[in-house]
């Protein structure tokens, strides 16, 4: 195993103002306004109660910053995170003490497995009553300890200040990730006069490092011997904003890539190098690659093991490189040949550098010749098949007319054509979130935001409402499924009472889709709880998501036949209001291909 | 195989939780672990002694590393640091054991502490080997309550 080599890091200091400022006394509660505000914060998603209306008090007065209610915590989370996701720019939200912060959990623990910049505020008990189990009193530093990048609890008004500015720091720089600031009741309503920070000195944080040439050489010299090469890209090319070195270097190289599905659009899927993205449910010509590779070039990834499969047996006869910012990803879960520390941006500007300097002789024809003729052997697709037809679906809610079924994958495929391939897409978990993936082009960074690592349902409406709130002029859809979009169905009303214009695409199986496929696939068909319809009335569709939208004055339209689907879809696009497609779709379709957990691309399903 | 970490960390509150969940989050046991200011108030040194493999042990280190509130790690190797340990020792005697205690005592340059009609209470410093020694001989006189610190270490160089 060599070492991994970087340069020695930078001193973390802020760039930007050296001097400290004084400002004028003000309560604590309006201090952390201000100090949001001077972070450049415009929008935060917050949930009010006991422990946090001080600050919702001093928020109504500023000119700066828009709150969005959420209805739930949770949602708000999300919808900060479908902010950051959007924008690459630190999302806000807040909620009180107690129940209000442990709803937040969920949003924090996504952040933290997908790296999004999250700064979460939460109101705490006054001081005075911490640890005596007081009304709504948790111990939120405690509590999310393991999933936070970095956490305070406020203890002295006259840190506030410095702590604001470094939680932005934090959770900006560096991989980004969620910090939470828990601020005691007392501490939100004492007086002081703030001293605002110029510079920051964070003696343990080194978010910058900056790989070696002489890595970066060697990494030059691996392309030109190899005959197979593979580029394997996740979020950190997107987190770093590298997309156009990485295009650069693609076009330079030459090289075939797959992505994560963190990394979807890090390399535009229409480009004839991509191979789009790999993994459990990636496409068959890409885990082939990988597979077959002498040479993978693994840029801001970390080997999930939804990506790997059996992980000792992932591009097993390769040379495997890994650049990555956070050290402690390097050998964490696969060993590799050359592991370099540092930001992939940098890293790709360099080796694009020494590529213009010294252009490569070698094309790789055999091999691009070889990936086409995988890309033409199994591209992603989809057919009408025998247990659809015969399926419960099509007998209860069809009538019967099998012709006029909808599957999901057409669905999306019909979504990516009447936008363009411009819309920017949220998700939540399950099948429908592999779809999204696979029968939408991504084109650009930013552009699928779904809870990948976590893997929470429930993301893709609030997300849906964040990116919107961050992206106005962009047409955002959350690609949903009955069961996820169920749990965070309250968002509706944040939609509405905003006038946030996300459109919600259901794909309506009435069933936990991913699980049953597992169901049926590894225990013999036996459902266990994964029905979400009525069994009493199983031709009924359960809930009635029109019904509930009407409540919330939401437009809804139900599809169910293949001949609505197109104007209907036209209609939800068409809308400059948030709208639900709620689309009724088979329970019998499996997501392919299909690589089982722990397995290798050997035992991959694809047809 | 047992590695003895030595962390400088921030002198904060929740510094210790942070540290100690990365070791509970992934299931490890920590032989022991010892923490105090040092020179610079505003640092405090940790000694951790824990039990992994090799690669066990670089993520814990890198782990560690990456803690905001870490300012430096070292995973000491054999012979790169010198540690000790200190144990004090209530051991229960009477007339006729009194003397001999206080001989093995002597032996180890150990000191007594405190002394009551029934018992001496002992201080003893040293590697582990030794301070494992010495309580393996007084263990014949009848501990009756024991505490020691865990390895404290710094690097030789």
């Amino acid at each position: 195993m060599s070492k991994a080599t970087e340069t020695e890091p930078s001193a973390a200091t802020s760039p930007t103002a050296p001097k400290a400022e004084l400002g004028p006394t003000m309560l604590g509660s309006q201090i952390l306004v201000e100090c949001l505000e001077r972070e450049g914060v415009d929008v935060i998603f917050a949930y009010p109660g006991g422990a946090s209306m001080e600050i919702h008090q001093a928020l109504t007065k500023s000119k700066k910053i828009r709150v969005y209610l959420p209805r739930h915590e949770q949602g708000g989370v999300f919808a900060a995170e479908g902010y950051a996701r959007a924008t690459g720019r630190a999302g806000v939200c807040m909620a009180t003490s107690g129940p209000g912060a442990t709803n937040l959990v969920s949003g924090l623990a996504d952040a933290y497995m997908d790296s999004v910049p999250i700064v979460a505020i939460t109101g705490q008990v006054p001081q005075a009553m911490i640890g005596k189990g007081a009304f709504q009193e948790t111990d939120f530093f405690g509590l999310t300890l393991p999933v936070v990048k970095h956490s305070y609890l406020v203890t002295d008004l006259n840190e506030l200040p410095r702590i604001v500015k470094e939680a932005f720091y934090i959770a900006q720089t560096g991989r980004p990730g969620p910090v939470v600031i828990d601020v005691p009741k007392n501490i939100q309503q004492q007086r002081t006069q703030p001293v605002y920070p110029g510079a920051l000195s964070l003696r343990g944080y080194c978010p910058d490092r900056r790989a070696e040439d002489l890595a970066l050489h060697e990494i030059v010299g691996l392309i030109e011997k190899a005959e197979r090469p593979m580029l394997y890209c996740g979020g950190g090319i997107i987190s770093s904003g590298a997309s156009g070195e990485l295009r650069r270097f693609v076009e330079a190289t030459q090289i075939p890539i797959a992505t994560t599905i963190m990394g979807c659009g890090a390399f535009p899927e229409t480009h004839p190098l991509s191979l789009k993205w790999l993994g459990m449910h990636g496409t068959a010509y890409a885990n082939w690659a990988v597979a077959q590779a002498d040479l993978l070039l693994a840029f801001g990834v970390r080997f999930d093991d939804r990506v790997t499969g059996k992980v000792d047996k992932f591009c097993e006869h390769g040379t495997i490189v890994h650049i990555d910012l956070d050290p402690s990803e390097i050998n964490k879960n696969r060993k590799v040949h050359l592991p370099i520390v540092s930001d992939i941006r940098y890293a790709l500007g360099r080796l694009n550098q020494m590529l213009i300097e010294r252009p490569l002789e070698k094309r790789f024809t055999a091999w691009h010749q070889q990936v086409a003729e995988w890309k033409a052997k199994a591209p992603l697709r989809y057919q009408v098949t025998e247990e659809v037809l015969k399926s419960q679906h099509v007998r209860d809610h069809m009538g019967g007319d099998a012709r006029q079924v909808v599957l999901p994958q057409e669905a999306v495929a019909m979504l990516y054509e009447l936008t363009q391939g411009e819309a920017i897409i949220t998700t939540g978990v399950g099948q429908h979130q592999m779809w999204a993936g696979q029968f939408y082009n991504y084109k650009y960074p930013r552009q699928l935001l779904t809870s990948a690592g976590l893997g929470a349902m429930g993301y893709g409406y609030p997300a849906a409402l964040g990116a919107k709130v961050a992206c106005p002029d962009r047409q955002v859809v959350d690609i949903d499924g009955d069961g996820s979009f169920l749990m965070n169905v309250q968002e509706l009303a944040t939609a509405h009472i905003e006038g946030i214009a996300a459109k919600a695409m259901i794909l309506n199986n009435q069933h936990l889709g991913m699980v049953v496929q597992w169901e049926d696939r590894f225990y013999q068909g036996n459902r266990g709880h994964t029905y979400l319809g009525d069994p009493e009335n199983m031709r009924q569709i359960y809930p009635d998501f029109v019904a509930i939208a009407k409540a919330f004055n939401v437009p809804c339209e139900r599809v169910i036949y293949r001949k609505d689907l197109r104007a209907a879809m036209q209609r939800m696009l068409d809308s400059d209001q948030p709208y639900v497609l709620d689309i009724i779709t088979p329970y019998t379709e499996h997501v392919l291909p299909f690589i089982p957990a722990g397995r290798t691309v050997n035992d991959m399903i694809w047809q | 195989m047992r590695h003895t970490i030595s962390v400088l960390v921030e002198n904060k509150f929740g510094v210790l939780t942070r540290v100690a969940g990365l070791f509970s989050g992934r299931g490890f046991n920590i032989d022991s672990l010892n923490v105090a200011p040092t020179q610079d108030a505003t640092v405090s040194r940790m000694t951790i002694v824990t039990r992994g493999d090799d690669a066990t042990v670089d993520q814990i280190v890198k782990q560690l590393e990456k803690l905001v509130d870490t300012i430096k790690v070292h995973d000491f190797r054999e012979g790169e640091s010198v540690d000790r340990e200190l144990v004090l020792i209530k051991v229960g005697v009477d007339s006729q054991t009194r003397a001999e205690v206080m001989q093995i005592t002597d032996i180890f340059r150990a000191k007594i502490i405190d002394v009551q009609p029934k018992s001496l209470t002992i201080e003893a410093t040293g590697d582990e080997g030794k301070v494992d020694k010495f309580i393996e001989l007084m263990r014949a006189f009848g501990i009756l309550e024991l505490t020691r610190t865990g390895r404290i270490a710094l690097p030789r160089a």
